[in-house]
């Protein structure tokens, strides 16, 4: 497995899209401490990228990958490996580079403008964690996506659709039904409707940083108890950690039994 | 210099005392004079207590005549929970360096660790109070400073607890440079015209770090209030002037940085609300004007509940709050201008520093969370940015006519 994720990660190094992609960081970090000297402020501005552009690149990455080396993929089926380690090799690989890029795409401009200094540090490295996150769990999905999908335009149909359910979809009908639904008590449905979305997750995480002060206007012991102290933070990282393993156990299992 | 400092300090007798024999008792454990009572029933008028370093076990000691007792190293006057420990009766008193310990709680009297009672031109200074119900509570008195002094009070509920500075029906006085902690109103004042507060910290408190109420014609600038169980409540007073204070971390979900209701003709300037869950509340308010105030970071910068008339929001700058405004009802004839957006993205071609689109302080989603307080898990969603998006191209939900025409493009200085 270690072989063949050492492979798919210098493949992917090698090539355009990860350089684009850790440059777009790049640039994207320094333009936005330029613009904006105060560390804590353009940690706000980036949660707002992140939340959204992680997954998608991570979701179009991991199908894009997956149907491009479809022939290397079905040479090394011939060879004596087993079926987990070469799917999950490849995962590995794509996703590490992924986070890679990101990592060090924002961890570069920010440490230049003095990020271990600053007490910002901790907010910076919960956005870095929650990005790493965000790349394993859309990678993973969308190697899903790919594996169940044969047609390569329905499974990039799928992973978009995915992204775009979870993204902004989900949101929309969580919305819908706490207007529709709002005389009865509603605090751990909602609570618990974010742990089903990755991305209300991360988002929430961040909010638990950033916006304190207003979710704490919210009347109610549930709520007080989730971002009043660190359960919120202990059991959304634990919620994401459930969202990385459950795909990938899922990739491992279809990956030996499909038939090719 | 120490010779002109004598001078005046004759002068400064000669003119209060009005006689020569003004003495200085000193009181010790091992003096003539072992108690503050006694001390105060030999003294005569205008006279001096030295009290030296040490503990006294008093309680219910009655001030009747113009006295000052002066404290060396902070002398422990310890009440041992029995009751009031000092109280003023007189005018011309000085209460200056003593550390005041154990005031009895009752819940029938309001026991004070220091009590000024019809008297004037007192003075309570450099006193620092701990273990009590109710700190320096000024009744029915004029024209006193009550200055740098230190209350750290260990209230736990507000039903058995007391307030560290209170003033009540009080004229003319000056509260300055105190710190007040842990109690259950930091600073309080009802009825209570003409005073000056400032330069306070007033934090941790239960309910509110300064709280009026039927007070007029009051002044507070350059005070602290931090992390005060409701923040500071502003109610039924007139006139009064709130300059460069500064109003942090007051969280909760009835925690507001400032409060008002029912406040006509005040002034809100030049001060700070950072990281309150909603800086400032108001409610039945008129003709009050808000300007170069700086809202950072809060949950809701200004919620404005109703049957607000004329107030005007002028040059203030709105920084990364979660809600800039909540509106309840119509806008009335409230203005907001020339204010500074840190959400605003408009432009100023002719450059003149004003934004040339009008900004929209009211998001569709903050009226959604006014409605359906749960949905402010939704916070900075996508979707949630979409649906503002449009609604500001086309206000459906929020007032229409709440807008600052005039966005400033640099914060005002």
């Amino acid at each position: 497995m270690l072989k063949i994720l050492k492979y798919s990660f210098y493949d992917l190094m090698r090539s355009r899209w990860s350089y684009v992609y850790f440059l777009f960081y790049l640039a994207l970090g320094f333009v936005l401490l330029f613009l904006n000297q105060d560390l804590s402020k353009a940690v706000i501005t980036l949660m707002n990228v992140i939340i959204v552009l992680v997954p998608l690149i991570g979701t179009i990455f991991g199908v894009m990958y997956y149907y491009n080396s479809k022939e290397f993929t079905e040479l090394l089926l011939a060879q004596p490996i087993r079926r987990s380690s070469i799917f999950l090799g490849q995962y590995f690989g794509v996703a590490g580079s992924l986070t890679l890029s990101l990592v060090l795409g924002l961890g570069v401009p920010f440490a230049l403008y003095g990020l271990f200094k600053s007490d910002a540090i901790w907010n910076f490295s919960l956005l870095l964690i929650t990005g790493a996150f965000l790349t394993l769990i859309f990678t993973a999905l969308a190697f899903n996506i790919a594996i169940s999908n044969e047609n390569k335009i329905k499974g990039f149909g799928y992973a978009v659709l995915m992204w775009l359910f979870l993204a902004v979809v989900y949101d929309g009908l969580f919305l819908m039904s706490l207007i529709v639904f709002e005389a009865y008590p509603l605090d751990s449905f909602s609570l618990i409707a974010t742990m089903f979305n990755p991305i209300d997750l991360s988002r929430t995480l961040i909010l638990l940083k950033l916006d304190i002060s207003a979710l704490l206007g919210y009347t109610g012991a549930i709520f007080k108890q989730f971002f009043g102290t660190n359960t919120g933070l202990v059991i959304s990282l634990l919620m994401l950690l459930l969202w990385t393993v459950i795909p990938i156990w899922r990739l491992s299992y279809k990956a030996k039994r499909k038939d090719f | 210099m120490k010779f002109r400092i004598s001078i005046s300090l004759i002068l400064f007798l000669l003119l209060t005392g009005g006689n020569l024999s003004a003495n200085t008792l000193t009181i010790c454990s091992s003096c003539e004079i072992k108690s503050i009572k006694e001390g105060i029933s030999l003294a005569a008028d205008f006279d001096t207590l030295f009290i030296k370093k040490g503990t006294y076990k008093e309680f219910n000691i009655q001030i009747t005549k113009p006295l000052t007792l002066l404290g060396e190293d902070y002398p422990i006057v310890d009440g041992e929970d029995k009751g009031e420990i000092i109280t003023i009766q007189a005018n011309n008193v000085t209460i200056d360096g003593l550390f005041i310990i154990n005031v009895g709680t009752s819940y029938t009297a309001d026991y004070a660790a220091i009590r000024v009672v019809e008297s004037e031109n007192f003075l309570i200074q450099n006193v620092v109070l701990e273990k009590l119900f109710f700190g320096i509570y000024l009744e029915k008195s004029k024209n006193g400073k009550v200055y740098h002094n230190k209350i750290i009070g260990d209230a736990v509920d507000e039903y058995n607890s007391g307030n560290g500075i209170q003033l009540w029906y009080s004229k003319n006085i000056e509260v300055k440079q105190n710190i007040v902690q842990h109690v259950r109103d930091g600073i309080y004042l009802e009825f209570s015209d003409n005073i000056i507060i400032a330069d306070n910290t007033s934090a941790n408190n239960l309910r509110y770090g300064l709280h009026f109420m039927f007070s007029n014609d009051d002044i507070y600038k350059n005070n602290t209030f931090e992390n005060n169980g409701a923040g500071v409540a502003v109610m039924f007073s007139k006139r009064i002037k709130m300059y460069n204070n500064t109003f942090k971390k007051n969280w909760g979900t009835a925690a507001f940085g400032m409060l008002l209701k029912e406040i006509n003709d005040a002034e809100i300037s030049g001060n700070t609300f950072a990281e309150n869950t909603v800086g400032i509340n108001i409610e039945g308010s008129n003709r009050i004007v808000y300007k170069n105030n700086d809202f950072v970071n809060n949950g809701w910068a200004i919620k404005v509940r109703g049957a607000c008339y004329a107030n005007s929001f002028v040059n203030n700058s709105f920084l990364y709050n979660s809600f800039d405004i909540s509106y309840n009802g119509n806008l009335n004839d409230n203005i907001f201008d020339t204010n500074f957006w840190s959400d605003y993205t408009g432009y100023d071609l002719d450059k003149d520093g004003i934004g040339d689109v009008p900004y929209r302080p009211v998001k569709l989603f903050s009226y959604i969370v006014n409605r359906t307080p749960e949905t402010i898990v939704l916070l900075r969603s996508l979707f949630m940015d979409i649906i503002d998006f449009s609604e500001k191209v086309s206000p459906v939900f929020t007032p229409d006519n709440l807008v600052d025409a005039n966005p400033l493009m640099k914060r005002p200085k």
